[in-house]
């Protein structure tokens, strides 16, 4: 445990590696990030392990002393932090395995690797931060590796707009968070979490000023997680290469925003108010995210939305006092999505399309990537057995039991969106006839995607009411007053989650691949509401609209008000001063007789002065 | 001795100084500019003459304190004419408008 610091110097020299030595390295960069990447998993594992047998570890040193003000820094090792380890890191060794055969072409590939290095190092330094300002310093830093990656393909103008629209959105709800750190700062007076918990439990924040704190940090997360109404820029960020999508926007950073409320989860249970925005927030975004994917085309964008999807459901999971379960989709979602995004990788590196439209029939020529795909999609979709079904239902359970039925029931029918949205994209992916020649994918690209489809398979049963709740169990070793509420599901919301699951399996069968159903059978009754799905709800355009086209108008007018009212002040002091100034220069005209002439009336002035008062001055 | 009294001795250099201020002040010849100078000059030194006989401590100090002005001014004079005529010299003109260099 004593070496734990070691996981995130791992990728950090990675990074430092590769960066110095780029035009050397070039094309081998990636197997020195694979084997960083992969030693960094080999550490997580062994804390993990470690974790089984020796508990929490706590290690803490200054780091700043200001008069009375102490910072820390450190490392923590709970059961949250060990779990979130294991999955970035695995991840990102087969993330990093991956592109070697995905960006074999790419000439910057040695700085795509640095990049990914960069990014690990931040994102294992993030979740194993025992204090909030630590945990903001590698927050913005995973956002400068996203902000860095999305625009990777920087020479595209959209993969730029689309850098800086992640970076800037993302900000948004950053200053929320900070607001947050600033609050529990004054409030608390310490920014580490256990003092933050007891400060909170003791009652020394009140509850108002709880609620305040619980809902800027979930901004903070909103924005880093993608919910509505930050999620804008998550899918605009696939412009960046699709292994980035897989590791940063699918599994990892995205689910910081998670990890951030559920590693602040105490202080969000002190406060109903707080935990109903975000139970609100995820069901909502869930719904909203899933509706949209329906009707896109971008075979990335729809996992995008997916994700939106998905992340909603782990906030509604944490809102509804769901800690386990929340947990628990975290980490099968990270299998599964990464997995999906590799294989969508996969498709596109073999068929050089991302339109799904325009693919159709690859099952036959890419027989892995299919398998693979459809193994993750299943798992997504909720299927029986697979991850996503013991994970989809435990937040059901979870948003049952809280008594939000609403949410509830929003929550079922997105289950129903959810597998009919993935399995419109299978099918007319992968079935149908042929469309254009495609070769498979090397082995260095499916070897990742098939140990995710183990995972994305079979993770599912470390949390089941059936055999075990290992995973719930486990979490409950957390050294920080968390209540849990694993509830068991009635018996009839996992069947009819599958029910749904596999109805919405059937309806994308019967209109994509028997087409007994017609494609349009829908979009043609309702026209306006397919419009609206399309055009993603015009969030985009009201943004554009409402803070974009705001922001011009305040600033025009700003703009005027500085050239017109202060530059002319300004001016019209200069004015005053020139005019004063030609004025003096006619006086000084060098004619000696005007000097006397003024000399001589300045001298009867005093005169007169002095006679008008009887004498000198007194 | 005489029944003038001290105001029409002051009264004349009063006119006197007042015409030499005039000329000094309007004239643009550089020389009638100089004459007026004396004029004031003069105008002073009547009034040393006039208050060393009807001052209220008469006494001969007025008498040669004017005369001490009237040789100031005779050296004024010369060394006036000679920057006057070296002027003229250079820049072909003895109009005082035409002199105004110091502004540079």
């Amino acid at each position: 445990m004593g070496y734990v610091w070691l996981i995130p110097v791992l990728p950090l020299l990675s990074f430092l590696i590769i960066l110095f030595t780029r035009p050397v390295i070039y094309k081998k960069a990636g197997i020195v990030g694979t084997l960083f990447s992969g030693a960094a998993f080999v550490g997580s594992l062994i804390v993990l392990f470690s974790h089984f047998q020796e508990g929490n570890y706590l290690v803490e040193a200054n780091w700043l002393s200001i008069d009375a003000i102490t910072l820390t820094v450190g490392f923590e090792v709970n059961p949250l932090n060990a779990l979130m380890l294991v999955i970035v890191t695995l991840v990102s060794f087969l993330v990093h395995m991956y592109s070697i055969g995905y960006m074999e072409d790419d000439e910057r590939i040695a700085t795509f690797f640095a990049y990914l290095g960069l990014f690990t190092f931040s994102m294992t330094a993030l979740v194993m931060s025992p204090n909030l300002l630590q945990i903001y310093f590698f927050w913005e830093l995973v956002g400068v590796c996203s902000f860095l990656l999305v625009g990777f393909y920087f020479y595209k103008p959209e993969a730029k707009a689309a850098a800086k629209k992640a970076f800037i959105v993302t900000r948004i709800g950053d200053v929320g968070l900070l607001v947050a750190i600033f609050l529990l700062y004054w409030q608390a007076g310490t920014l580490e979490l256990d003092g933050i918990f007891s400060a909170a439990e003791s009652g020394a924040i009140t509850p108002t000023m709880i609620t305040i704190i619980a809902i800027l940090i979930f901004v903070g997360a909103v924005g880093k997680s993608g919910q509505f109404p930050l999620h804008t820029w998550l899918p605009d960020a696939m412009e960046g290469p699709t292994p980035v999508s897989a590791l940063i926007h699918a599994a990892t950073m995205v689910a910081a925003g998670v990890y951030l409320v559920a590693v602040m989860f105490p202080l969000f249970l002190a406060s109903e108010a707080a935990m109903t925005t975000v139970a609100i927030t995820g069901g909502v975004t869930a719904i909203f995210a899933a509706t949209i994917a329906l009707v896109q085309n971008d075979i990335k964008r729809i996992l995008a939305y997916s994700t939106i999807s998905q992340l909603g459901y782990m906030m509604l999971a944490l809102g509804t006092a769901g800690y386990t379960a929340a947990v628990f989709h975290l980490t099968t979602h990270a299998f599964f999505k990464a997995l999906l995004f590799l294989a969508a990788g996969s498709v596109i590196h073999a068929a050089h399309e991302q339109n799904i439209l325009k693919l159709g029939g690859l099952g036959k020529k890419l027989k892995g990537t299919a398998l693979l795909f459809l193994l993750g999609s299943l798992a997504l979709s909720g299927f029986p057995l697979f991850s996503g079904f013991f994970s989809k239902d435990e937040i059901l359970a979870s948003a049952f039991s809280d008594e939000r039925y609403i949410l509830f029931g929003l929550a079922l029918f997105t289950a129903f969106l959810t597998s009919f949205y993935m399995f419109r994209l299978y099918f007319l992916v992968f079935a149908g006839e042929g469309k254009g020649g495609a070769k498979e994918s090397p082995r260095t690209m499916l070897i990742p995607m098939a140990v995710l489809a183990v995972l994305a398979v079979f993770s599912g049963f470390i949390q089941t009411h059936w055999f075990g709740t290992f995973l719930g169990d486990w979490l409950e070793t957390t050294p920080y007053p968390v209540i849990f509420s694993s509830v068991e599901a009635p018996l009839w919301i996992p069947i009819l989650a599958s029910a749904l699951s596999i109805g919405g399996i059937a309806l994308a069968w019967l209109m994509y691949v028997k087409q007994s159903v017609p494609h349009n059978w829908l979009y043609g009754s309702i026209k306006e509401v397919h419009q609206v799905l399309d055009r993603k709800y015009y969030i985009d355009e009201i943004y554009q609209g409402v803070f974009v086209k705001g922001l011009f108008v305040f600033s025009y007018f700003w703009s005027y008000f500085d050239r017109f009212i202060v530059e002319g002040t300004a001016a019209a002091m200069r004015g005053v001063v020139t005019q004063l100034g030609k004025t003096g220069v006619k006086v000084q005209s060098g004619q000696v007789q005007t000097y006397g002439a003024v000399a001589f009336s300045g001298l009867v002035i005093v005169l007169l002065v002095i006679a008008a008062l009887g004498g000198y001055f007194q | 001795m005489s029944s003038i009294p001290l105001s029409a001795y002051l009264v004349t250099a009063l006119l006197l100084f007042c015409m030499g201020l005039y000329g000094a002040l309007t004239k643009r010849n550089a020389v009638i500019v100089l004459i007026s100078i004396e004029l004031m000059l003069n105008a002073v030194n009547i009034n040393l003459v006039a208050f060393a006989k009807y001052g209220v401590g008469a006494s001969i100090r007025g008498q040669v304190f004017s005369l001490f002005t009237i040789t100031v001014a005779a050296a004024e004079a010369a060394v006036g004419l000679a920057i006057l005529i070296a002027l003229y010299r250079n820049r072909g003109t003895v109009n005082v408008d035409e002199m105004n260099t110091l502004k540079k």
